[in-house]
This record gives C-alpha cells, structure tokens and sequence, in this order.
C-alpha cells in the first residue's frame, strides 16, 4: 500500500449520531480515543488479548482494537461513557466502587462493559461462569475476586427485579 | 468526628475510574498534536550500516524520521535519580550506530496521524552489520556487584558448619527473567515552548522525569514540567524515565510541534526494564531438632553491558532465621541486554523463593512440620546487625495462617491426599519486605471556604495513595472527605521520593501528616491573634526518617499458605486456596489494603505458575513479546483469596506506624504454592514457572 485512502463513516456512539471521515486503517478503539476523544475505552496490547478496550457494538462485547471502524458502519456502540444515566452510575459502576473490584483503574472500563455482557448473557449462574467469561479481561493488579463479586452481585439484583 | 485511618474508605478516585474519567498519560488532548513511533533494532549487537527513509518521507501525512543520521547530539548531563543503577550509564538514545540489545530504538518516525506514522514506520529500510550477542547467565564472567547490596556477607564459617552438619541440603533454583506487563503501555505526551518542555509521561517518579528530561536537553530544572495525575499499574517499570520518554521530546522538538508517543505491548518487552533472571544455590545445614546451623546463599543475575543494576536479593537469608554461621554471595553477569529493574518486591521475591523452598526441603528431610521448623528457627534479634527488630509478628502470621487454612489436614507424605483426579497439597512459606522511608515534603492549603488540598510529587498506580493521604489528612485537620482534595502526579509540587518499594505511605504519609500539624498550628494561631480571617493558610512540611534504622531492624513479615491441585495424568496445577497473613504495623485502609494484597498474591501465582519471558540465545529476539504468549493470570485462574493483617503496633518505623504492603504480599507465594505442589506430587520443582511439562 503506497497511500492511505479514507471513507465516511456514519454510526451512534453512546446514542449520538456521528459522521467521521477516517482513514481505512482506523480501528474502532483509535477512532473513540483519537477522533471521539473517548479516552474511557483504552488500549492495552492493540491485539486483542487483554480486553482493555471493550465496547459493546449492537450491545454486543467487541475488543474495539480489533475492530476496523469502518467495520463498524451503521453500527451502534456504547462505551464506558454512555452507561450512565443523567449521572446516575450504572448498577455495576456501583458495584465496582462498593467491591473495590480495581487499583489502577486501567482495565476497568473493559472489565466493566464485559460484565455487562456477561449478566447479558445470563452467564452469572455460578462464580466458576463469570471467572470464565471475564477471562478475557486482563487486570494485572489482580482485583478478580472483587470483579466477580460485583458482577455477581449485579446479576442477582437484576434476577430479583424480574 | 470518627477517626478515618483505619477505616475502610471507599476508594475516593473510584468515580473517576469506572466511569472513564480518570486520565492516564496518553488521553490528554492538546491542538495539533502528531503522533510518533519508534523503529526497534532487528539485530540483537551491531552497528546501524544504513537508514533508507525515503518511501517513508514520501508517504503522506509523514513529517520526520528522525535517527542518529539527522539529530543534534544531546547534552545528557550526568543524571542518577533514586532508582538509576550507581555504576554505569544509561543508553543515550538515538546518539550514535551502536546497536546493544535487541529492540533498542534506533529511529522514530513522526506523521500526523498514527496511522500514518505506524505504515511508514515499517517503510523505513535498516541495514545492520550484526554480532552474536552473548546470553550466559550463569555460567559467563561475572561480576562483583558495586554501590549498594553487598557482594559478600558471612558470619561465623559457614562452610566449616555445613561440613559438620548433622543434616543438610543443597539445593539449585532458577527463575527466568519475568516483565511488568501493566495494562497501560508507557505513554508520553511531549510539548515544548521555546526552552520549556511540558510532559504527561506515565510515571511512578514525577519529579525524575523532569530532572531527567532536564539533563538529557541541558535544560533549566524549573523548565520542565511532568503532569501525571493517574498510572494504569507499573509494578516497578516506570520508576526509571526511560529513552522512549527522551525520544518523545526529541520528536516534539524536531517537527516543532507537540507529539504523542506509546509503546506497543511488544517494546515494552525491549526497554522498560523486567525482573532479571536469577540462578540461585542454597546450602543448609541443620540439628537434627531443626535449628539451622549453617546458612549458603549465593546469586547470580543478569544485566546489561552498561549499566549494572543490583536489588536486595540476598538481604532476608540474613536475617530471617536465627543462625549462627551464614554466608551470602551475590553476582552480576552482564549480557548484551537493556537494563533490568525494580519489579515489585525487587529481590526480595527471588531471594525468598530459593530460601523458603529451600526451608521446606529441610523440613521434609528432617520430617519437621514445615511451619514448625520455622518456629524453631525464630531469631531473638535481627542476627546480621545485631539490632533488634522494631516490630516482628512471623509467629503469629505463620500461627494464624496454619489455623485458616486448616494446616492440620496437612500429610507430611507427599501424595497422600487425593480427591478424584486431582491430588491435593497444602504448601507454606514465610515472607518480608524491608520498611523503607524517605525525606518527603508536602504543602497543605486551607481554603476560607472550610476545604483542603493537599499537594505533594507523590503517585498512585493502584494502592490508593489518593485515598490514604485524604484520610490522614481528614483525620488532621477534623475535615470530611468530600472537604478534602488531594493533589499528586506533579513534578512542580513538593518533592517525595519514588513510588515504590512500598514506601509511599510511610514516606509521603508522614510529610502530609506533619503538613496538616503545621496548618493546624497556623489556624490556630491566627484565630488566637484575631487575625482577619478570609485568606488561604498555606504550610509545607519536610519530614525525614531520624536514627531509628540504626537502632532497630526495620521489616514487615508475613506468611502465605498455599492449596493446590495437580491432575494426577495431565500434570496441570490449579490454586485451590491462598492464604496471606501480614504483619505490616497500622493498615490505613483495610479495604484498599485487602485488594493490594490479594494483588499482591495473584501476581505471585503469576511467577509460580505462568510467567517467563523467553529469549531466542541466537540473535536476542524475546519471542513471547506479547500478551498472549507472555502469559500472567487470568480470572479462571484465581480462586478467592483470602488476606488477614494482624493487629501490629510499631512506634519506631514512621510516624504513622505503617509498614507497606505493596511488596509483602508478593513475597513468598511461589515457594509457598512450590512447596505445595511438592506435598501434592513429590516433585520438587526448582525452576519457575511450574508448568505442567515438569510434572509428567
């Protein structure tokens, strides 16, 4: 490849319609972080393998570092900046802080948008199950067992409302 | 209102964090910013021959390459920060055609976007005339380690005593070199304004990155400024400022224009420093009732061409056992590497797993309960300085630990307990981290509007030094903790020493304390004279260790059980049960406290079990350079862990009476998960990782 090309890209993100011209080569992770200045969502490997930069696209969990934004065309993605509510933290954002499920914080935007794909999924029926769905989340600090108990206890929150 | 220290706040930039909002070193946004990558050398030794950038100049969007062809040569005035190696010089960058270790930066490429500068840095052509680079740890010439942890030690003969030992042991370990591997890659911003440089750099040391950075330009200090208010993990790999922070400046300054710089996951393999690889002989001898009579250490570790670094791997076999005949060697051998460095629990976490398995092979061939050879062995005094220590509580730790976890179902036969197709054993072994404490400053301002800020040079890249200092403070000044601001990651606030080897809190937290003492004096006063209120009251405070090192043995102590299962066929170890019990004087927060813990014993389930770095010998290339080869532990990996800190009251080591804890719950995990696995298996594994290959 001698020359970049670009191409429009038109998607939601966080519920806001957005029209980028990007070049092809933009992921979806440098897209957010770069274009959107969503820093929330972060990088940590760019190869997939330790899930820092999780988003939900169609609601659902995509390692946005592999995903080419132009991929993404059309595509609705939520990020670690729009599961608030007029302010209001998301249940599992409360939980994170009652668990003290981090240290240093970084993982934690990832960790948190695969919990919510993993109450999505419906697979919380053990603790065994959400150690093995958040497994491709990386937390070197080593906070696990808070993250479990907070998905853990969001999952049964949700079970009791329904 | 109810004291704070001791509580278990929650974490106060916990918000910030799971919504997004903290910002680490990369994420700040300034107008026309480029992007800069760095070229790594593909030859392990040699000499740039030839650098070809023109289809890369010719790409669009490319504004520079910027090599040893095209750069001014730089002042790099001597430098040493706190944690930079005492004998040898660091790498200056981009300076000249040597290549020495595989992956050194020998050119960066600057474009206006990332994409941009990623495809042309790939366009780049390099020649290099290469050499064998040389890998010969153990075995290769080594060297006496100078400028700090002695070369030698020995009391009493101990090769007279092993010689007339009633029992002995003699054995080898060897841990691989193992890497930081924190989720945030090192990251820097760079901008200059004539002769001012501004940095968000990803750093544990703020104010070294603006003396370095200093040195390096021939720079005015007050003319450099480090932002850093938030740290994605580091483990010891950003207490150095490291060339790839020079190389963002050099950038910026060579396109006229701010630039931001990030590693790929794979550089931070080739020059963010790593824990050196270590070849490690412990000799015992022993009574025939267990007291130790003879105590062999020796070490051996790699570093690199140019500098030498050396940590306290040999400094607990000293003191932890009573003992009266003890030896201790410790040996460098350089290779055609880039520096190694600090990563948490330095030394300590080598030194310990060789001498706790070490311990726990003397136990099984004196048939003693493991933990009770270690209560045999308890020393009175610290026995290498003849001092007492300031507070030590291993008894009690090993003692409460055996109670958790249920030693008693323990079979001193390896073996002998099975459930299913797994076989089950239970391991010990002790831990220490030394409790260290520098002169640190901090300044506290009372705002007329009845809150506070508390600003100092300190860090944060997990513990919670936020949080910490906002309940000293609070609890100083009788504020509440929304009334309390704290201000850190800034190289133009008071100086402290570096964030690391667990000293933040004992360093930093005794400054803030006496900060907030002054403060308090000065609204007193002014209320007592009548003075007009309505300004600011402002107090800076310096606080300094006094001579009490020199009367006591200053050192945290803990001890970790370990359960594990092994598949009887396949050979896989799964942690079943870890338990940590610290003494580590006043816990500030319990709650943060438990998480650095139980973080603390999952990275140690990383050096048992998963980690290693591999180098290919022939040209010096690391091979597993990312996170999918370079394996660390994952959630399935880790059961609940479960850390107790034992109610431990020392006047003599700080202010705050606080110890750290950071390192401690490192220490021992992968002899105590070493040890278990033996008492599962009969196999005694001595070198890490404990992969399931060395169990068939």
């Amino acid at each position: 490849m001698d020359s970049a090309t670009t191409s429009q890209v038109q998607l939601t993100v966080n519920g806001k319609p957005v029209t980028l011209e990007l070049d092809t080569r933009t992921s979806l992770l440098d897209m957010l972080r770069e274009h959107l200045g969503l820093t929330g969502t972060k990088k940590g490997c760019n190869q997939g393998a330790c899930g820092a930069c999780t988003v939900l696209v169609n609601n659902r969990s995509v390692n946005a570092c592999l995903t080419l934004a132009a991929m993404c065309q059309g595509a609705s993605v939520t990020t670690i900046e729009g599961i608030s509510e007029n302010g209001r933290l998301h249940p599992l954002q409360e939980a994170f802080i009652r668990h003290d499920a981090m240290q240093c914080g970084y993982c934690t935007p990832g960790q948190i948008m695969s919990g919510i794909a993993c109450i999505q999924a419906g697979e919380t029926y053990s603790a065994h199950a959400v150690r093995e769905f958040m497994s491709g989340n990386l937390c070197r600090c080593g906070a696990y067992q808070n993250i479990v108990a907070a998905v853990l206890e969001v999952a049964e929150q949700a079970g009791g409302r329904r | 209102m109810s004291r704070l220290i001791g509580e278990p706040l929650p974490r106060v930039d916990a918000p910030l964090k799971v919504t997004g909002r903290a910002t680490y070193a990369a994420e700040h946004r300034l107008p026309d910013l480029a992007h800069a990558v760095i070229i790594s050398a593909a030859v392990g030794k040699g000499r740039i021959l030839e650098i070809d950038s023109r289809r890369a100049l010719g790409e669009p969007g490319v504004l520079a390459v910027i090599s040893h062809l095209n750069t001014a040569r730089l002042p790099y005035r001597p430098h040493k920060g706190w944690i930079d190696p005492t004998v040898g010089e660091r790498l200056h960058v981009l300076q000249d055609d040597f290549v020495r270790h595989w992956g050194q930066p020998v050119a960066v490429v600057v474009a206006e976007t990332l994409e941009q500068a990623e495809h042309a840095s790939h366009l780049v052509g390099i020649r290099y005339e290469a050499e064998a680079p040389s890998f010969t740890v153990p075995d290769g010439e080594s060297i006496e380690p100078q400028g700090g942890y002695p070369a030698n030690y020995s009391r009493g003969d101990a090769d007279q005593a092993l010689a007339t030992a009633e029992h002995r042991v003699d054995c080898t370990y060897l841990i691989p070199r193992e890497n930081h591997n924190p989720i945030e890659p090192h990251a820097t911003i760079a901008q200059w304004d004539g002769q001012r440089l501004t940095v968000w750099d990803k750093t544990q040391f703020p104010t070294n990155v603006a003396e370095e950075l200093a040195a390096v330009f021939g720079l005015e200090r007050a003319n450099v400024h480090l932002i850093c208010p938030f740290v994605g993990g580091a483990f010891g790999t950003s207490l150095r400022t490291w060339p790839h922070t020079t190389l963002a400046a050099l950038a910026a300054r060579h396109v006229g224009r701010p630039v931001k710089l990030v590693l790929t996951r794979k550089q931070m393999y080739f020059g963010t420093g790593y824990r050196p690889e270590t070849w490690q002989r412990v000799r015992l001898g022993a009574h025939s009732t267990g007291e130790l009579t003879a105590l062999k250490h020796e070490g051996i570790a790699e570093t690199s061409r140019y500098e030498h670094y050396i940590e306290g791997l040999l400094n607990a076999p000293r003191f932890m056992y009573s003992c009266p005949h003890v030896t201790t060697s410790y040996r460098l051998v350089p290779q055609d590497v880039h520096t190694p460095t600090y990563m948490r629990a330095p030394g300590a976490a080598s030194g310990m797993f060789a001498l706790e398995c070490a311990m726990d092979e003397l136990a099984h061939e004196l048939r003693i309960d493991p933990v009770e050879l270690r209560l045999r062995n308890e020393p009175k005094i610290d026995e290498s300085r003849n001092v007492p220590f300031s507070s030590r509580s291993l008894v009690q730790c090993l003692r409460t630990g055996a109670e958790r976890i249920r030693w008693h179902r323990r079979r001193a036969e390896p073996g002998a307990l099975r459930e299913g197709h797994w076989l089950v054993g239970l391991g010990v072994a002790s831990a220490t981290y030394h409790t260290l404490r520098n002169t640190a400053s901090a300044r506290v301002r009372l705002r007329p509007d009845g809150t506070a800020v508390i600003e100092t040079a300190a860090a944060d890249m997990g513990p919670g030094t936020y949080t910490s200092l906002t309940q000293i403070a609070c609890d100083e000044l009788g504020l509440p903790p929304e009334k309390v601001q704290v201000v850190i990651g800034d190289s133009n606030l008071p100086r402290v020493p570096p964030h690391g080897g667990s000293q933040t809190l004992s360093s930093v937290g005794s400054a803030v304390l006496a900060a907030c003492l002054a403060a308090r004096s000065a609204r007193q006063e002014r209320a007592h004279s009548g003075a007009i209120a309505g300004s600011e009251i402002v107090a800076t405070e310096t606080s300094q260790p006094g001579d009490a090192t020199k009367r006591y043995s200053m050192h945290a102590f803990g001890a970790v059980f370990a359960e594990v299962m092994v598949d009887v066929d396949l050979g896989i170890v799964r942690l079943a049960h870890m338990v940590g019990v610290y003494a580590a004087g006043r816990i500030v927060n319990p709650r943060l406290a438990h998480s650095q813990a139980i973080g603390g014993m999952v990275g140690g389930v990383g050096m048992a079990l998963l980690e290693e770095t591999h180098i290919d010998r022939r040209d010096g290339r690391i091979t597993n350079a990312n996170l999918a080869e370079y394996l660390v532990p994952t959630n399935a990996d880790i059961p609940v862990f479960d850390a107790v800190f034992l109610d431990e009251h020392d006047p003599h080591v700080n202010p705050l009476g606080v110890k750290g804890i950071g390192e401690l719950s490192y220490v021992g995990v992968a002899a105590a998960i070493a040890n278990a696995v033996f008492n599962a298996t009969g196999k005694r594994i001595r070198d890490l990782p404990i992969t399931l290959e060395k169990l068939l």
